[in-house]
């Protein structure tokens, strides 16, 4: 499956992801600059915030239990559309999935 | 500058040449370090890793960001000398590599308690890749574990071994667990947690020596006080020493760590320590040394600030740490040293925290299953009892008004 992240200024990466990873991970691996990812995952740092694609917004779903209180902590603006991208499971529905990356994550 | 090197390839080290660049330094970027491999996250290896043994999930950057950062990995490369005179960073096979800057990110090696009988197959310690999988191998056949140490690390490899169903016994030589992390309040609740697991929890108890069977294998740990725990696998897990031996060798002055001022800069201006290996000034004067991913990360960026952007603020990150035991995530924002006053909280619907004051200023605050608290603590550390008690201790309020 693929997903793209496009960048604050423009710059798109396609990038092949794997089914059950999550996006934060996805873009780490595949060396996507704009997610950070500090904490590996463990809901520590609101330093992976990403925007997802309006179009897709419904399909991710919204804020999981904790992820608000964090991304009030986030370095970037936060809008309806933000997510903590460690918590995105990526499911074979998400494929082709389109991630906005945020000015900066610190 | 033209030429930079890193000793260590741990998340520190990684950092600090991800960082560097950031602040667009243009020249040469050399890391060396002892451990095979790409640098990868130590926090998981004792949770995520052990639950589903993906050892590529823990790599920080894949090799193409080497690449195309232009920052060259040297592994399985052993410093065994710095000459300062001549500015050069000296390997095992010889080669000397001479730098304009020297960063030192050596990290620290898990501490041995001078027991007798350590070498026995099925002791195990926890620090690498390597202890993590061999540790993961042998779990399937180990019945009871037994854990020297109850701190992080024991603690989190003991919730998961019994959540795999091995029986477990925590020895412990302080009256109580995570004595240098936590509140004694919090200690107590995790004692509670942990036993409530089906762990045994043995305090003030001082391991004397391991006990092996007729093959050699271990059998148990007797006890200073004569008891013997039985045990088909022990993990050591009394704590850890930083890797001051090289910077000692070449005349850094050294004080439990490398000693640096509030830049980060070593007693030799060219060179310059951060994460577990480092002891900068802490916030009451005193000189720390903190363990944790936050230390190291947030170092690297001050460092690389300084040599780049001649920022010379002194250092002043608020850390944190936390530590996944089985569903409970604690976390711990600020240092608890010299607190004066607790307010323990104790929300009806989830589990307790702590908030530590020093001189009526918020110093600390424990939370479990609890990011939101924990990262509006973050952002309150310092802050005057007086205005979070206007707000019922609730941080979260106390952030939204003072915004």
């Amino acid at each position: 499956m693929k997903i793209t992240f496009i960048a604050a200024d423009g710059t798109t990466t396609e990038v092949e992801a794997k089914e059950g990873d999550s996006v934060m991970h996805t873009a780490v691996q595949n060396d996507v600059d704009g997610i950070i990812g500090e904490c590996g995952g463990s809901m520590m740092c609101a330093t992976c915030h990403c925007y997802v694609d309006e179009a897709w917004a419904a399909a991710v779903g919204g804020q999981e239990d904790g992820e608000s209180d964090l991304l009030d902590c986030a370095a970037s603006e936060v809008k309806p559309t933000s997510r903590l991208s460690c918590q995105i499971r990526l499911r074979r529905e998400l494929d082709g999935l389109v991630i906005h990356l945020p000015e900066s994550q610190l | 500058m033209d030429r930079i090197i890193i000793i260590g390839t741990g998340q520190g080290g990684l950092q600090m040449a991800a960082s560097l660049r950031q602040e667009g330094f243009s020249g040469e970027i050399l890391m060396l370090g002892e451990e095979p491999g790409l640098p990868y996250q130590r926090p998981p290896l004792s949770k995520a890793y052990m639950a589903n043994g993906d050892a590529g999930a823990l790599v920080l950057k894949p090799a193409s960001f080497y690449e195309r950062a232009a920052i060259t990995l040297r592994d399985g490369v052993r410093v065994t000398a710095i000459d300062r005179a001549t500015r050069e960073a000296i390997c095992a096979d010889d080669t000397r590599h001479v730098y304009d800057h020297l960063v030192i990110a050596t990290g620290a090696r898990n501490m041995r308690p001078p027991i007798p009988g350590l070498q026995a197959p099925g002791v195990h310690e926890l620090r690498t890749l390597t202890d993590a999988a061999a540790i993961r191998a042998a779990l399937a056949a180990t019945r009871h574990a037994i854990v020297v140490g109850g701190g992080f690390i024991g603690l989190e490899f003991a919730a998961m071994a019994r959540a795999a169903g091995i029986a477990v016994t925590v020895i412990e030589a302080a009256p109580r667990l995570m004595s240098r992390a936590l509140s004694p309040p919090m200690s107590a609740h995790f004692l509670k947690l942990h036993r409530d697991m089906g762990t045994e929890v043995l305090l003030d108890a001082k391991a004397a020596r391991v006990l092996v069977d007729g093959d050699g294998h271990v059998s148990g740990v007797e006890l200073a006080d004569g008891r013997q725990v039985a045990g088909d696998m022990a993990l050591i897990a009394t704590g850890v020493r930083p890797n001051i031996e090289l910077a000692e060798a070449a005349g850094l002055v050294c004080q439990n760590g490398i000693l640096v001022d509030g830049t980060l800069a070593t007693s030799d201006p060219a060179i310059s320590a951060l994460g577990d290996v480092a002891a900068f000034p802490g916030p009451l004067g005193q000189s720390i040394r903190l363990e944790s991913v936050q230390a190291a990360v947030d170092h690297a960026r001050h460092i690389a600030k300084r040599l780049l952007k001649a920022e010379i603020a002194p250092y002043a990150a608020v850390p944190w740490f936390w530590s996944d035991q089985g569903k409970y995530k604690l976390q711990i924002a600020g240092l608890l040293t010299e607190a004066d006053e607790i307010i323990p909280l104790a929300p009806p619907d989830g589990e307790p925290a702590t908030l530590l004051f020093r001189h009526g200023r918020l110093a600390a605050v424990e939370t479990i299953n609890a990011p939101g608290i924990h990262m509006a603590a973050r952002r309150l550390i310092g802050c005057d009892i007086q205005t979070l008690r206007a707000h019922d201790f609730d941080l979260k309020a106390a952030i939204k008004a003072h915004a």
